[in-house]
């Protein structure tokens, strides 16, 4: 009688431990099924190098719009203190020599060689397969390596909670972040918002597009007017590069 | 254990100890308040990233790599004087990488995600390769205790030791590569720094075991060999000339770059607090007095040995402190030839004072390694060799 007791607590406890396991498996491998639907940088051509021709002689000292596109896209707050990320920022030059003055924007570079990939430990910095440069939000621990490591010093750290966020780029304190060349956008077949913030200014000092494309703008322009890579000396091949330096 | 030891020592250790997990536990809770409220609570900015901590952090896994030289001179180069002070090295070795890697990993953006750089592995990192190279040090080290404080596993002594100083020096290469790979900045991306790393170690290592052996010996009290002491402080005046030697080609070589004359001049001129901890810091008090105390005829003595230790050591955080932060603190010349202003800091020193937060978590670090070194020197009684005294001969100078 006892033996036929245990028994059925032996098969009660054995169902029941399948049940839980079942439903503690299951929704993860429900995960595991959309996460596979379309897998991780299959929207990426490899084929494609998007990349910006930044024309100084058209940008505009007092025009602000191509930052305010950015924090208005990615729900980034506006800079004012040396903690306070800044994607996109207006940069004001004087050329030392003859007193040239020059305005641009300077972002993250997207780098066809970028540092910040090397150097990262954890593998959350990483280039797509069509030459953007991002932070997987997920992985990145915090360590700042690629902030030491960037030439261009495009990458900011979050170094705050950030309370609320209504942009497509996941955000978190204590992790690095950086211009995404809004790849949302980008890969729905749109622009930058900066780009479009640029052109809507009138000035179109920004022109985006696929480097490889024979057909696009971008590559007849680089082909056709003397463009800089900034710091071409370290030999990153950024796919930004600029006009009137 | 009331035979080895007395009751005032034992009320002494507990004490210590006591002390030992304050200053951790403060460490831990300023790490916890940074994590809440994230990094705006310290010194640090989107310019300066990498802060205090760091050269917290930086002295401790040099120093845990150079005090294993103690043991090298014993077990690899065969001088039998030094074999016995090898636990007390391997100990101080362990207790040292691990308060450096607390300070580093609880300065992380997210502690929590640590496990992440295990599992996600970058060749092409230097930090990923460094990983590897701590765990290493820290098994490798264990068993190379384990092997001098086992009567039946001396044999083994020789080869282990070997395979300890081959990996120190690799893991030490790693730490001067962190900074040697950085093409961006001026102050770093030099071949130079990994071997200085290396000099540097072999000074501060000793250094730290002068310090600690002392107190240990005059906490436990027992009495050291002044020979060996004599011996060993002259080794480090060796080292401390060696770094100034690397220290100065590494700036003669910068200011004959014309390219780095500006960054020379606000590291070692017009830097304000960088040239001043260079100069009084790192090459007046933490070199040139250090060797006065050394091998003056009239001083040498342990008392000073042990002082020019202790300004050796800051003499490490002045050097280091310059070379993080002031190497950080200097604009990156990304538009060569043009004046740069921006929102951004572009073109401008940048500016940085740690905060107490931080501070308080590289005193943590340090707490815990004189806390473990603490407990290992009195669980393990035989890390303190009782010293027959030698007399000292006349001619041995």
């Amino acid at each position: 009688m006892s033996d036929k007791v245990n028994l059925d607590r032996r098969q009660f406890l054995g169902t029941a431990s399948a049940a839980i396991a079942g439903f503690a498996i299951a929704p993860g491998l429900f995960l595991y099924d959309f996460a596979n639907a379309r897998p991780t940088g299959g929207a990426a051509s490899a084929g494609v190098r998007w990349g910006m021709l930044i024309d100084s002689t058209l940008c505009q000292s007092s025009c602000n719009d191509c930052v305010s596109a950015c924090n208005k896209e990615h729900d980034l707050p506006a800079a004012k203190s040396p903690t306070d990320v800044q994607w996109i920022r207006k940069v004001e030059l004087k050329q030392i020599s003859t007193g040239r003055q020059i305005s641009l924007p300077m972002m993250c570079l997207h780098c066809a060689e970028p540092p910040c990939v090397d150097v990262c430990p954890t593998q959350a910095s990483f280039k797509r397969a069509d030459g953007i440069v991002l932070v997987d939000k997920h992985r990145c621990i915090g360590c700042r390596y690629c902030m030491m490591a960037c030439p261009y010093k495009a990458r900011s750290f979050v170094h705050e909670a950030v309370l609320s966020h209504d942009g497509e780029m996941p955000r978190g304190q204590g992790t690095v972040e950086s211009c995404t060349l809004c790849d949302h956008r980008v890969d729905r077949g749109e622009q930058p918002a900066c780009v479009e913030a640029c052109a809507k200014a009138g000035h179109s000092a920004m022109l985006f597009g696929d480097l490889n494309n024979p057909d696009s703008e971008i590559y007849r322009r680089v082909r056709s007017v003397a463009s800089t890579q900034l710091r071409a000396d370290l030999g990153l091949n950024p796919n930004i590069s600029f006009v009137g330096l | 254990m009331a035979q080895i030891f007395s009751q005032t020592e034992t009320r002494r250790f507990y004490w210590i100890v006591a002390l030992g997990l304050l200053l951790a536990l403060t460490g831990m809770s300023a790490a916890h308040f940074m994590e809440g409220h994230g990094h705006v609570v310290t010194g640090m900015n989107n310019q300066i990233v990498w802060g205090i901590p760091h050269v917290f952090a930086i002295f401790m896994i040099i120093a845990a790599s150079g005090v294993l030289n103690i043991a090298a001179i014993g077990s690899v180069f065969g001088k039998a004087v030094y074999k016995p002070r090898a636990p007390l090295a391997g100990m101080l070795s362990i207790a040292l990488l691990a308060g450096g890697l607390f300070v580093l990993m609880l300065d992380l953006g997210r502690p929590d995600r640590v496990i992440v750089a295990a599992t996600h592995f970058n060749a092409t990192s230097v930090f990923a390769w460094n990983l590897p190279l701590y765990s290493g040090l820290f098994t490798l080290v264990a068993i190379y205790m384990w092997v001098l404080l086992e009567q039946r596993m001396h044999g083994w002594i020789k080869p282990i030791g070997l395979v300890v100083f081959t990996w120190r020096i690799m893991l030490t290469t790693g730490t001067g590569l962190i900074f040697a790979f950085l093409v961006a900045r001026q102050a770093y991306g030099s071949a130079l720094l990994p071997p200085l790393f290396i000099v540097m170690s072999f000074g501060w290592g000793l250094a730290v075991f002068h310090v600690v052996q002392s107190t240990m010996y005059y906490w436990n009290n027992k009495i050291q060999d002044p020979i060996i002491l004599r011996r060993l402080k002259n080794l480090m005046g060796v080292f401390i000339i060696a770094t100034l030697f690397l220290v100065a080609v590494y700036h003669l070589t910068n200011l004959y770059f014309a390219k780095q004359a500006a960054f020379e001049h606000f590291i070692l001129l017009d830097g304000g607090i960088y040239p001043e901890l260079f100069w009084a810091g790192y090459v007046v008090l933490g070199s040139l007095l250090p060797l006065l105390l050394i091998f003056h005829p009239r001083l040498g003595k342990i008392r000073c040995v042990v002082s020019a230790s202790m300004l050796v050591i800051l003499g490490a955080f002045s050097l280091l402190y310059v070379l993080i932060i002031g190497g950080q603190a200097f604009p990156l010349a990304i538009f060569p030839g043009y004046a740069v202003n921006s929102s951004f800091a572009d073109g401008q020193i940048s500016n940085y004072s740690p905060s107490l937060p931080e501070i308080l978590l590289g005193l943590g670090g340090l707490a815990i390694a004189f806390l473990l070194t603490s407990i290992g020197v009195r669980v393990l009684n035989s890390l303190l060799p009782n010293d027959s005294i030698t007399q000292p001969k006349q001619s041995t100078h």
